[in-house]
């Protein structure tokens, strides 16, 4: 917009939309902060903000009760395996899709959207005994394999938006050029295509970290990862402010971080590719 | 448009795609349509032979059916309703000239970043809890007494609690949607004399319908099927049984697969009525 | 070499038929240009030729040897896209390297030929630049650089200058006119641009409605156009067409007589006519006469010294000899 803007202007929004941003920020500081306070400066009346005796104390308390490490390494092989399996399969359908399209591709790729649909509790029985029958149940490996299938929709949804906005005529020059299929897909498609991988397998990874009905219930122990470790502050634990809060920092930490160094990637994944 | 060779190839590499997901659609849609004829009680002797439409009926004729339907309509009515609005005012302030724009935008979006349990679990002992949250705190500030939440008012908290989680979400489409916005169709607006409500009603809103279909699109299909937030916080009770979870406790806490697995089906019709009614807006909207 | 042949070749999309049965031969080092309207099916063709699109039936020869099912690659051909279709994440001189590294030659021989060409094209200050900083002109002949280096049987030109603005529109073409002086190779190209099909061509193929209208050399197309369509289509401005007595007068249906044969005068004439709007490019001007009582609009080309004005009246009088008359079905009358 090429219109000049008073400051008065933008001071006001600056306010506004600060102020917004902070109310919204605010459980996940508040918990973040609660995380460094003893338990009585947790529920202290009234609320404590800043000063208080920062300790470190709930961490070490959360990591004695139950190994953090343990959990999300599982966490990062689920998310992390099923998000990279999912776009290895992804990619191919996601070229056909986009280069090829037939009459029926439009319904092809709405059918997977709408697998995504199905209630995973309308299939949570049969899926818990093929899993006790295979060997899978509290498995990595399983988990990787049910996580991969509920995001294939997203993923290959996602990788096909992009792949769109690629010009078909840069692929038929690599065809003219002598370029094998493999060599167009890995030569030319796959690095003109690395932002919208890379906002992918993101928000995938996101959304598979964060997972949390299948996690839940397809594992114990072995598997179990940062969700079910949460999870097992339901209660009564839930009643120490102080250790859920550093247990929760704990489970959204990589997340947070990962999300601020990725910023750019991710407000782009985060639309799905739907929006430009 | 392509060669006939193209078209076998691009065949072949959708092929590990489709059969994944179509096995991974009909190997237990097949199985949970067996065991809904069945009176199969894992714990309780297990198969015990065929019963027809009986489940069926019982699941339907029981008196948490329709509450739950209900539930799981208000849940993802109101979320959808609070997100879109919500969303609509955020992504209009958001777009507006300020300092620091970058840094807001990441406070808005980190709500979508928490994992469900830790969102659930911190609104319902942190901010909810009647004696110690945060709000019973702000409520005895205002001289009122202070609400317990999840019990009292259980929907209304759910619904804060998932809107919070999706808040970032539809913020995030709008304003992308809102950005590319041409200014100089405000301005030719501007020019016609049409007043700030009339230019919203008239161009900024046509202008993200699309992006407002998405969002109600893409959040319907995980609203749908929200289970953490009420299993860590009211476990079902106080009327926040979604038909999700009523599933759910028929199949794991009363063990009885037949019952719900009959639930099962329902929930997939349900679920793809839905879908069938997103698809065809989607669908449209591929084409632009 | 590079001789090009399609024998009966036709194409469906469908239920649709956009190229009915077609047979052309374009002979090897010939320049040979397919114009027409957007949706004749020029572009179509073309990519029936690369081996982009199947035909779906008839047969294709490049150097005698059937090539119908050859894909792409294994044609021997290169294509200059509309888009230049540049790969934006190598560096000019990989995007030219490409064929060279897809046909597994050596290093060596890869840097040798990308140089060669990076000269030829004045893009040797270019080279580990990418596409993105370049400007549209440098941007075409890195695409053309890509073409050369293979040393195809035959260069394909699908639209290359439509994306250029006018002055660098007219250099290129200069610069591919050039090219082909020099390599002496197949080159086939596209465009809907008459005046580009005028002056690059030693063959131009008119399509219309995936249709071959009329072959021929520029001239040939210009002083005989076969029928109607062609006659409109080439020449700049249009030819004007005469209907009704003054036609029947030549023995035709219709008549079709080029602005720029028509002389103009102040006092007498064969026709007259009231200057609607004239069009001073200072060495032509155009005259939009209209009240001719022969049809709408009756355009003339004058010299740019001629200086009449909206609502003069003046007389028009044809050259006899290049009256062009067209029967009934649009066929010329010879």
């Amino acid at each position: 917009m090429a219109r000049a803007v008073t400051t008065r202007r933008k001071s006001l929004n600056t306010i506004l939309a600060w102020a917004v941003g902070l109310l919204i920020f605010f459980p996940i500081l508040w918990t973040i902060l609660t995380s460094f306070k003893t338990e009585a400066q947790a529920i202290a009346s009234p609320p404590i903000f800043l000063n208080f005796n920062w300790t470190l104390e709930n961490y070490a308390i959360v990591q004695e009760r139950s190994d953090y490490m343990r959990f999300l390494w599982n966490s990062v092989i689920i998310a992390g395996g099923s998000t990279i399996l999912g776009v290895i399969i992804a990619v191919p359908a996601a070229w056909a899709m986009a280069f090829v399209p037939s009459k029926r591709t439009k319904d092809i790729l709405l059918w997977m959207l709408s697998t995504k649909m199905l209630p995973a509790v309308g299939v949570l029985y049969p899926i818990y005994l093929l899993f006790i029958r295979l060997g899978l149940l509290d498995t990595r490996g399983g988990l990787v394999v049910v996580l991969m299938l509920i995001n294939l929709p997203i993923i290959v949804w996602m990788l096909y938006t992009y792949f769109r906005e690629i010009p078909g005529e840069i692929l038929e020059a690599a065809r003219m050029d002598g370029a094998t299929l493999k060599e167009e897909i890995l030569y030319v498609l796959t690095p003109m295509a690395v932002p919208g991988i890379a906002s992918t397998v993101l928000l995938n990874f996101i959304l598979a970290w964060n997972e949390a009905f299948w996690t839940l219930n397809l594992t114990a122990v072995d598997a179990a990862p940062l969700t079910a470790f949460i999870a097992s502050y339901s209660s009564p634990e839930g009643l120490f402010f102080a250790k859920l809060s550093a247990a929760s920092t704990m489970a959204i930490a990589p997340i947070l971080i990962l999300g601020w160094f990725s910023q750019k990637q991710l407000v782009r994944g985060l639309t799905f590719g739907a929006v430009k | 448009m392509a060669t006939q060779h193209s078209r076998s190839v691009a065949r072949l590499m959708m092929a590990p795609a489709v059969v994944l997901l179509l096995g991974w659609m009909l190997v237990p849609l097949t199985m949970t349509l067996y065991f809904s004829f069945k009176k199969y009680l894992p714990l309780r002797g297990g198969d015990l032979g065929w019963v027809g439409f009986d489940n069926y009926v019982r699941f339907v004729s029981s008196s948490s059916f329709w509450p739950a339907v209900q539930a799981t309509l208000v849940i993802v009515g109101g979320v959808l309703i609070i997100t879109v609005i919500l969303g609509i005012l955020l992504a209009m302030l958001l777009d507006q000239p300020m300092w620091g724009q970058g840094v807001v935008r990441i406070l808005v979006i980190a709500p979508f970043f928490v994992m469900p349990t830790v969102s659930a679990l911190v609104w319902k002992n942190m901010f909810m809890d009647p004696v110690n949250g945060l709000l019973a705190h702000l409520w005895r500030f205002f001289g009122a007494e202070p609400i317990s939440w999840l019990s009292e008012a259980s929907m209304t908290s759910i619904i804060m609690i998932v809107s919070w989680q999706w808040l970032p979400f539809a913020t995030l489409i709008l304003l992308t949607a809102i950005q590319s916005l041409d200014s100089e169709q405000l301005e030719a607006a501007e020019m016609d004399g049409a007043p700030v409500l009339k230019r919203f009603y008239h161009i900024i809103l046509p202008h993200l319908s699309r992006a407002i279909t998405i969002v109600i699109l893409i959040q319907t299909i995980f609203l749908l099927s929200i289970f953490a937030e009420i299993f860590v916080t009211t476990g079902g009770a106080f009327g926040t049984r979604t038909l999700t979870y009523l599933i759910f406790q028929r199949v794991l806490e009363s063990q009885n697969v037949g019952l719900g697995s009959a639930g099962g089906v329902y929930a997939i019709i349900l679920a793809n009525i839905v879908a069938i009614f997103l698809m065809r807006i989607v669908g449209k909207n591929l084409d632009a | 070499m590079g001789r090009i042949q399609l024998k009966s070749v036709t194409k469906s999309f469908g239920d649709v038929q956009v190229i009915p049965p077609l047979d052309l031969t374009i002979e090897d080092g010939e320049f040979t240009v397919f114009v027409g309207p957007s949706g004749c099916g020029k572009s179509t063709l073309l990519r029936l030729i690369a081996g982009l699109e199947d035909i779906t039936s008839g047969s294709i020869d490049i150097d005698g040897a059937d090539a119908t099912d050859v894909p792409p690659a294994k044609r021997g051909l290169a294509m200059v896209f509309q888009s230049y279709a540049l790969y934006p994440h190598m560096t000019v001189r990989k995007n030219i390297a490409f064929p060279l590294r897809m046909a597994k030659l050596d290093q060596a021989e890869i840097d040798k030929r990308v140089e060669g060409a990076a000269s030829v094209l004045n893009l040797t200050d270019y080279l580990d630049r990418r596409p993105g900083q370049l400007s549209g002109g440098q941007r075409q002949r890195v695409a053309i650089g890509r073409a050369i280096v293979r040393e195809p049987a035959a260069f394909l030109f699908d639209e290359p200058l439509s994306n250029l603005d006018a002055a660098l529109r007219v250099g290129m073409r200069l610069e591919i006119s050039e090219l082909h002086e020099r390599l002496a190779t197949t080159m086939i190209y596209v465009t809907h641009d008459q005046v580009e099909a005028m002056t690059m061509a030693d063959k131009i193929v008119v399509l219309q409605a995936g249709v071959i209208e009329q072959v021929g050399s520029p001239l040939e197309l210009y002083r005989t156009p076969r029928n109607l369509f062609v006659a409109g289509f080439i020449g700049s401005p249009k030819m004007n067409f005469i209907e009704g007595p003054e036609a029947a007068k030549h023995g035709a249906q219709t008549i079709g007589i080029r602005p720029e044969h028509i002389a103009v005068s102040e006092t007498e004439g064969e026709w007259s006519g009231v200057v609607s709007v004239s069009e001073h490019l200072g060495s032509d001007t155009f005259f939009h006469v209209h009240e001719t009582g022969l049809a709408e609009t009756i355009t003339v080309r004058a010299d740019g010294e001629v200086g009449f004005r909206h609502g003069d009246r003046i007389h028009l009088t044809p050259r006899a000899d290049v009256i062009h008359r067209f029967d009934a079905q649009g066929l010329r009358i010879e």
